[in-house]
Parts: C-alpha cells; sequence; structure tokens
C-alpha cells in the first residue's frame, strides 16, 4: 500500500469515527471546539519545566476517548508519526541545559531532561486534543461552528469543497501512481519527469473538474451565493459541557494536584 | 516545516492566530470583491489538488531522499495571491485536524509561516517581477527558483522566532538558524524546480490557462504598503503581547534564569554543550534573551505559584506518588468509561 | 411556460479552439415527449445537450424553451425548466450532504425550511434515497451517487429533464431500477446515451447526430433497423436487435 492510499485511509477513516453516535458526537461542535481551544491553551500557559502539574490533564483525553469510543491505539499511532519535528527541536534541550534541579534519591537530572519530557507530554495532550476534535465531531460540523463563530463566509465554503473533493482528487492521484508503479519495474520511487507529468495531468483535470462543478452549479440556479442550511443549536448540555470543563481546566491549571495529593498522603503515612 | 502546539507560548499562539485571521478575513474581502463566483469551486478543487500532490513523492536524483510539492506558489499563479492563501490556509488547517501535522493554536503560526510569504511577498515580488505579462521558460525557471528559495527562508525564520520567543525550547538561536536555513535552502530549491516544470507543462499543453490567470491579475494587485503596514501592526501586537506577559508573570525563561543560581552544576560540560555554546555566543543576536548561559545571575525570587515548587528531598518524593495516584485514577475513569460504553 | 416545446433552429456551435461543434441542428421536441439523442463520440451530443440550459451560446442560430429564446438574460428562467443531470456523479454532487446537495438548487429559487425540506425529502423519495440524506456524497455508491444527482435535478420541479449517459457505468441491477424510474417520470426526457437497449425501453423517438448533423430522427425501432443509416453515423443495432447468440434468430 503506498503513501498516497495510507494517508486517504486514514482520512476516510477518522471522517467515519466522526459519525459515530455517543453524547459526545452528539454535542453541537462549537461547544467542541471550544473546549479544544481552552485545554490548549491552558496546556500551553505552563512553564516549560513542567511535568507533574500535566497529569491531570490527561483526564480530557481518556475520558473523551472512552466515551467517545475512539480507538486509542490507533490515535496513539497517529500522534507518534508526527512527532519527530518537536523530538527533534526538544531535544536539544538535555543537550543545552545542564543544570541538575531535581533529584530522585541519589540520581540528579537535569532541567534539560525535564523540559525535554514536558515538550513530550504538551506534545501529547495537545495533538491529542486535535485529534479527538476531528474524530468526535468531523470536518462539516467543523466547518458550520467555524460560521457560526464568526469566520467568513467565502473560508469556510472554500474548505467544505476542499474536503468534499479531496476523496475524488486522491483517487485520481492513487490511480495514477498505481498504474505507473504496474509498470515500472526497477525503482520504487517515481523519477521527476514521471512524477511533473502525473502532477501536471491531475492538475489539469482538476481545472477542467472545477469547470464541470461550476456548470452543475449555474445549472442549480447557483448566484454567486453560497447558502447553508442551519441545522446546530446550542443548548444546555453543549454548555453544561464547556463550562464544566473549563472550570477543571482552571482548576489544574492553578493548582499543582499531583503535588496536593503527594503531599497528603506522605503525610497520612 | 510545521510548527507543533508544544513548543509556542499562549503569548505567540494568540497573536500569530490573530494575524492569520486578519489576513484570512483580509483575502475573504478581497475575494469577495473580484465576484469571479467561477473562484469558488476552482479554489476548493485545487486545495485538494494540491493535498493529493503533496502526497505525491518523487526521488530527487543523487541524494536517496524524496521530494514533495508545497504549493504555495503555484496556487498564487493560478488563482492569485488572496485565493491562493485561504486555500494555503484550508490545506493546514486539514493537516492540523486530521494528522495532527501543526498544532490548533499553531494554525496561526503556520498559516502565516507557510501562507502569506509565498502568496503575498515573494509571489508578486519577485516571481512576477521577474516572468511579467510574458512568460517564457528561462524566466518561470529563475522566478520560481527565487520566489522559492526566499519564500521558504523567510518562512523557516519565521519558525526560528516563533520557537525562541516562546521559550519552551532552549535550543539557541545561532544554531536553530544554521539547522533550518540550510534545509529549507535545499526545500527551497526543490520547491522552485518543481513549480517552474508544472507551470511549464500547463503551459505548453493548455497556455490559455496561465494567460487568463495572468490577465485576470489585474483584480488583486497587491499594494506594498499595506503589507508593509499589516507587519508593522503584527510586530507592535506581538511586541506588546510579550511584554505584557513577561511584566506580569514572571514566564519560564527568567524563573530559569533566576533559580540558576545557587543550583547544583555538573561536573564537566560536554564536548557538544561546549561547541555549541561557543558557536551560540558567536552569534549572539539577542544576547539577552535568555539562552542557558551558566553564569551567575541576581538571587532567585520567591517563586509565584504557577512556577516549580521548591526543590527538596522530601517534596520530591511526594511529587512522584501524587502524580502516580492522578494517573491512577484518571486510567480508571477511562476504564470505568469505556466499560459503560461497550456494555 | 406554456407547453413545453424544445426547438433547435438552424444551430451551429463552433468552439473556441475553432473546432466546429454543432454543424446546423434542427429539431423539434414537443411536451412529453422522451427522445434518445445517439450518436458516436464527438459527435456533438453533448454539446447539444449544453445548449439546452444555455451554458453555450449558439455561433448562430439558437434554441427556444417554451415561449422563450435561450439567451444569456434569460438563464434563470431557462435553469427552473430545464434540469440537466450530467455524465459525472462527482461533478454534481459538492455540498457536504445529500441533503444539502438535493437541497442546493429549491435554496436557490428560494425556498425555505419547512417547504425546502418537503420539497427535498420529497425528491429523495422519488429515486429511493430517503436513507441516504445524512451521508457524504463520498461515501455514496456509483448507483446511489446517480440517483442523488436525479434528486438533485428533481427537487427544482423541471419540466425538461435533460440527461447525459445516465446508465454509464451501473451495474445491471441499479440500471434496470433506474431505467424502471425514468419510466414513471411524465418530464418531457431528452437523453444522449450509448445505451441503446435503454433508449428503445424510454424513448419513442431518437434524433442521431454525426460530425454536428442530424442524420436521422423518427420513432426509434424504425431508425434502429435502418442498418444504412447506422453504418453511415457510425452506430451497431442494439443488443436485443442483433441475432440471438444461442439459437441465431434474429427479431426484425
Amino acid at each position: 500500500m503506498n503513501n498516497i492510499t495510507k494517508n486517504y485511509m486514514d482520512i476516510r477513516y477518522m471522517d467515519i469515527m466522526a459519525s459515530g453516535d455517543s453524547l459526545l458526537h452528539r454535542l453541537d461542535p462549537r461547544a467542541k471546539l471550544i473546549t479544544t481551544l481552552l485545554f490548549i491553551v491552558a496546556v500551553i500557559s505552563f512553564d516549560r519545566y513542567t511535568i507533574l502539574a500535566f497529569i491531570p490533564f490527561f483526564i480530557y483525553p481518556i475520558v473523551l476517548i472512552s466515551a467517545g469510543g475512539l480507538p486509542a491505539g490507533y490515535l496513539l499511532k497517529k500522534i507518534l508519526w508526527v512527532s519527530p519535528f518537536a523530538v527533534l527541536v526538544g531535544i536539544f534541550n538535555p543537550v543545552m541545559d545542564r543544570e541538575i534541579i531535581y533529584h530522585i534519591g541519589s540520581i540528579g537530572i537535569s532541567g534539560g531532561w525535564i523540559s525535554f519530557f514536558s515538550i513530550l507530554m504538551r506534545f501529547l495532550l495537545t495533538v491529542s486534543a486535535a485529534l479527538i476534535l476531528i474524530a468526535l465531531t468531523g470536518f462539516n460540523a467543523v466547518c458550520q461552528a467555524l460560521t457560526r463563530l464568526g469566520v467568513p463566509r467565502p473560508f469556510v465554503v472554500q474548505l467544505l469543497f476542499f474536503y468534499r473533493y479531496i476523496f475524488v482528487l486522491v483517487d485520481e492521484a492513487e490511480r495514477m501512481e498505481m498504474a505507473r508503479s504496474l509498470r515500472s519495474f526497477n525503482s520504487r520511487s517515481m523519477d521527476f519527469r514521471t512524477f511533473i507529468s502525473i502532477i501536471g495531468h491531475l492538475l489539469l483535470r482538476s481545472l477542467d473538474r472545477a469547470e464541470r462543478i461550476y456548470l452543475a452549479m449555474r445549472s442549480r440556479g447557483f448566484d454567486g451565493n453560497i447558502r447553508m442550511i442551519k441545522t446546530i443549536k446550542l443548548g444546555w448540555k453543549d454548555l453544561t459541557f464547556v463550562a464544566g470543563w473549563a472550570i477543571l481546566f482552571i482548576v489544574f491549571r492553578m493548582n499543582n494536584i499531583p503535588m496536593r495529593l503527594g503531599d497528603i498522603v506522605m503525610e497520612v503515612f | 516545516m510545521h510548527m507543533a502546539d508544544a513548543l509556542i507560548s499562549p503569548a505567540i499562539g494568540t497573536t500569530m492566530c490573530v494575524v492569520s485571521a486578519g489576513l484570512i478575513a483580509y483575502s475573504c474581502k478581497k475575494v469577495r470583491e473580484t465576484a469571479d463566483d467561477r473562484k469558488i469551486p476552482l479554489m476548493g478543487v485545487l486545495g485538494a489538488f494540491i493535498f493529493a500532490a503533496q502526497m505525491i513523492n518523487f526521488s530527487i536524483p543523487a541524494t536517496g531522499s524524496s521530494g514533495h510539492l508545497g504549493g504555495g506558489m503555484i496556487l498564487s499563479i493560478l488563482l492569485g495571491p488572496y485565493a491562493a492563501f485561504l486555500v494555503m490556509a484550508s490545506v493546514l488547517v486539514v493537516q492540523a485536524l486530521f494528522f495532527g501535522d501543526g498544532g490548533l493554536l499553531a494554525l496561526g503560526c503556520n498559516i502565516f509561516n507557510l501562507g502569506f510569504f509565498p502568496c503575498f511577498i515573494v509571489y508578486p515580488l519577485i516571481y512576477k517581477k521577474v516572468v511579467g505579462n510574458e512568460p517564457a521558460k528561462g524566466k518561470i525557471i529563475t522566478g520560481s527558483l527565487i520566489a522559492a528559495i526566499v519564500g521558504l527562508q523567510l518562512g523557516a525564520f519565521m519558525v526560528v522566532l516563533e520557537t525562541l520567543f516562546s521559550g519552551i525550547s532552549e535550543l539557541p538561536f545561532g544554531v536553530f538558524v544554521l539547522l533550518m536555513q540550510p534545509i529549507h535552502l535545499a526545500i527551497g530549491v526543490v520547491e522552485g524546480i518543481v513549480t517552474a516544470a508544472v507551470v511549464i507543462f500547463v503551459w505548453n499543453a493548455r497556455p490559455e490557462i496561465l494567460n487568463a490567470a495572468t490577465h485576470s491579475k489585474q483584480i488583486g494587485q497587491i499594494s506594498i504598503t499595506k503589507v508593509l503596514l499589516g507587519l508593522i501592526i503584527a510586530v507592535v501586537i506581538l511586541g506588546g503581547a510579550l511584554s505584557w506577559f513577561a511584566s506580569t508573570n514572571p514566564d519560564g525563561l527568567e524563573w530559569a534564569m533566576f533559580k540558576t543560581a545557587g543550583v547544583e552544576e555538573l561536573e564537566s560540560e560536554g564536548w557538544i554543550h561546549e561547541s555549541l555554546s561557543a558557536l551560540q555566543k558567536k552569534m549572539a543576536f539577542l544576547p539577552d534573551y535568555g539562552f542557558k548561559q551558566n553564569e551567575p545571575r541576581a538571587e532567585p525570587e520567591a517563586s509565584s505559584e504557577l512556577s516549580w515548587p521548591a526543590i527538596e528531598p522530601g517534596t520530591s518524593v511526594s511529587g512522584i506518588v501524587g502524580g502516580g495516584l492522578t494517573l491512577f485514577v484518571i486510567l480508571l475513569i477511562g476504564f470505568f468509561l469505556r466499560r459503560r460504553k461497550v456494555a | 411556460m406554456s407547453h413545453h416545446i424544445v426547438e433547435a433552429i438552424d444551430l451551429y456551435y463552433t468552439y473556441p479552439d475553432g473546432t466546429v461543434g454543432l454543424n446546423g441542428v434542427s429539431f423539434r421536441i414537443t411536451h412529453g415527449e422522451s427522445v434518445a439523442l445517439i450518436g458516436e463520440n464527438g459527435a456533438g451530443k453533448s454539446t447539444l445537450l449544453l445548449h439546452m440550459n444555455g451554458y453555450l451560446s449558439a455561433t448562430r442560430g439558437g434554441i427556444r424553451i417554451g415561449d422563450y429564446l435561450v439567451s444569456p438574460n434569460i438563464l434563470n428562467t431557462v435553469r427552473r425548466s430545464v434540469g440537466m443531470v450530467f455524465q459525472n456523479s462527482d461533478d454534481q454532487l459538492f455540498m457536504p450532504t445529500v441533503f444539502e446537495d438535493v437541497a442546493f438548487g429549491p435554496m436557490n429559487l428560494g425556498l425555505e425550511r419547512e417547504e425546502l425540506n418537503n420539497k427535498v425529502m420529497q425528491a429523495l423519495e422519488t429515486v429511493d434515497a430517503a436513507h441516504l440524506k445524512n451521508r457524504p456524497p463520498y461515501r455514496l455508491s456509483h448507483g446511489e451517487k446517480r440517483s442523488v444527482a436525479i434528486a438533485t435535478v428533481l427537487a427544482m420541479s423541471p419540466d425538461i429533464l435533460v440527461m447525459d449517459e445516465p446508465t454509464s457505468s451501473l451495474d445491471p441491477m441499479s440500471r434496470a431500477r433506474l431505467i424502471k424510474l425514468l419510466k414513471t417520470f411524465h418530464h418531457t426526457k431528452i437523453i444522449a446515451t450509448h445505451d441503446l437497449d435503454m433508449a428503445m425501453d424510454l424513448c419513442e423517438r431518437a434524433i442521431v447526430l454525426h460530425q454536428g448533423r442530424i442524420t436521422g430522427d423518427g420513432p426509434i425501432i424504425k431508425l434502429l433497423q435502418d442498418e444504412e443509416l447506422l453504418h453511415r453515423s457510425r452506430l451497431e443495432k442494439p443488443l436485443r436487435m442483433q441475432g440471438c447468440p444461442i439459437c441465431g434468430s434474429s427479431i426484425n
């Protein structure tokens, strides 16, 4: 299975996940979008040496994954797949920052390693939040949320068309790539000339397709305004969702829960 | 390279989001003004095209590595800068949501780094100036190459600045620049060549497309003064937000600096650290901005409630205990919810 | 509009690059007729269809729909009467969900809320696709896409249905279902097709195009038995009129 097919299946899978039917799926997309953003801001607002204080935040992705029936292993693999850049940048922290600021027994841990680990945790939390958002909401609903939140029409309409035709175009690209590879015997990856030819043809076909779509739109009375049906309505369930998580995030942000918990436990013993 | 949420601070994230949002709103306004409703399906389909094209890799001869298309330049040539910017933004949105490639808050950064420079800077100021109204093979290649290289250099540099000002990564400015710029030089060359080749392909197959594209540009003229004005405003907002943040909370960077004093140091520095430090000193651009220098600083101030608690033997154990306990509770909740869902 | 007559009056069309698409086409189709437009690839079928909803403007001559001569200023009126179904369903289904696609046309005509909902569901039920209303188009099968594409056009209550290769790439069952469905429509039907057997099932009349000109216009059964005409226009007899592959006898 080549690269294109893999990505294609990925998007398809996420799209199918979004049509699930859990309590979370049925929430208003604006509520989920806003909560996700609050989560991300809360997480990245910690200073670079934070580790313990991050732990309570894991409740958000874990609860959402469990209650939404999402495949945890699959999402984890996706997160791993995009981690290289963050890891590569982060790995310089232990190199540059050698001050020991922590002790476990007699082992000293440098600030660099702590901030590196902190980056990893941030990464895990923020990326999972984004993937979970789309897995529970679906792209079209997110676009609806965007319009209702004030994002300009031309941009959102364009997003919807873009998404709708990803499947068609990736399918075309896939077929061309398959046709090419079936006739190539010595190389797995294609050479430049073939690449340009495939891309070029794909582009020309896309332009023709756009023209035909425009024709279809005009044939059905299109006059320049895309009208959208408003289907989402904010209910008390949605508001409770946002408010509840927001309060939790604030509490987690202001207090280092694991430390407090640990102190209490140590006191008991 | 896509910025990740893990590497940015809220200040940088929100500032860049505001900047990008402003650019999107402005582009939407401009696209509406052209009143060419053909653009609507065209933008969507071309976005899907770029997305699909980015999945196709080709091998770069003599290097053994593979390259692929970025797209900002081709989009600008076919759609004009404003529409192209919106399309690039869409591609990035989908990448962030479906692949986690580039964070949600970091979208502001990524849209700016990968959209603003190709569409609003290098396309009008370099490509169009070189190619003009009469395209020719040589001009297209030169224009694409220079534009792509410059565009990517600027984008890469922005990534460095955004990471630097966020203070989460401790990568020194000098080192980061030395890593990013050469890599993106190579990427820029590839992008330029691919863009030129595709444009020439289209030009040979269906020249009327290119002609239509160049002539419709009359409507989409960019005013350089407006662009510069926008940039200045962005810088002012950025600077303001940063200083506000720095003054109200001792952010991680400064806290780290204060904490340096009175803390045990390693006996010997590794040679990597030494050479990098030396390099960084030579390239010191903002020496006071808090690169981790092993120099004595002022006495540590009382840590605010937002910072790391005092490091003492007792607390480190309870920290670990508390952490473990919290995690355990969370996993339990997750397990319970999963059981209920399945049942 | 009174009796929705479709009339081509000495229609000529030349492409921007100079190729001649239509070379003087004239015919008259009356209300409720079902006409098959047949011819080889490149004969000008699609070009002719595109004149019927005003997408292409004749170089010379013109097309009349009902009382109006099709021209750029009355396109909206024309498009309200003429519903066109394309060969490639993907080009026709561009909204995020089936419901929104079918609603696109009526919404542009000004319908809202309940009226809109009724119109859409009615169209979907006619093509037996009501259960697909929340599906995104990229998760439909070929046959389902074809049905929904027809629904998108039906929702505008056109008087004249124009279709370009409606049965192409459909599996046998979907094809049979589609033919059954189209039989129930009382609209004027103009169907460009290679599927001559379907044409015989649905249409009483056929117009044969060859190199931009009409080479035959009349009752379909008679036309399809005219071997000389078929040969001249580079066509073949429909399968049902060719010899039986088993016993060799043929229907005439």
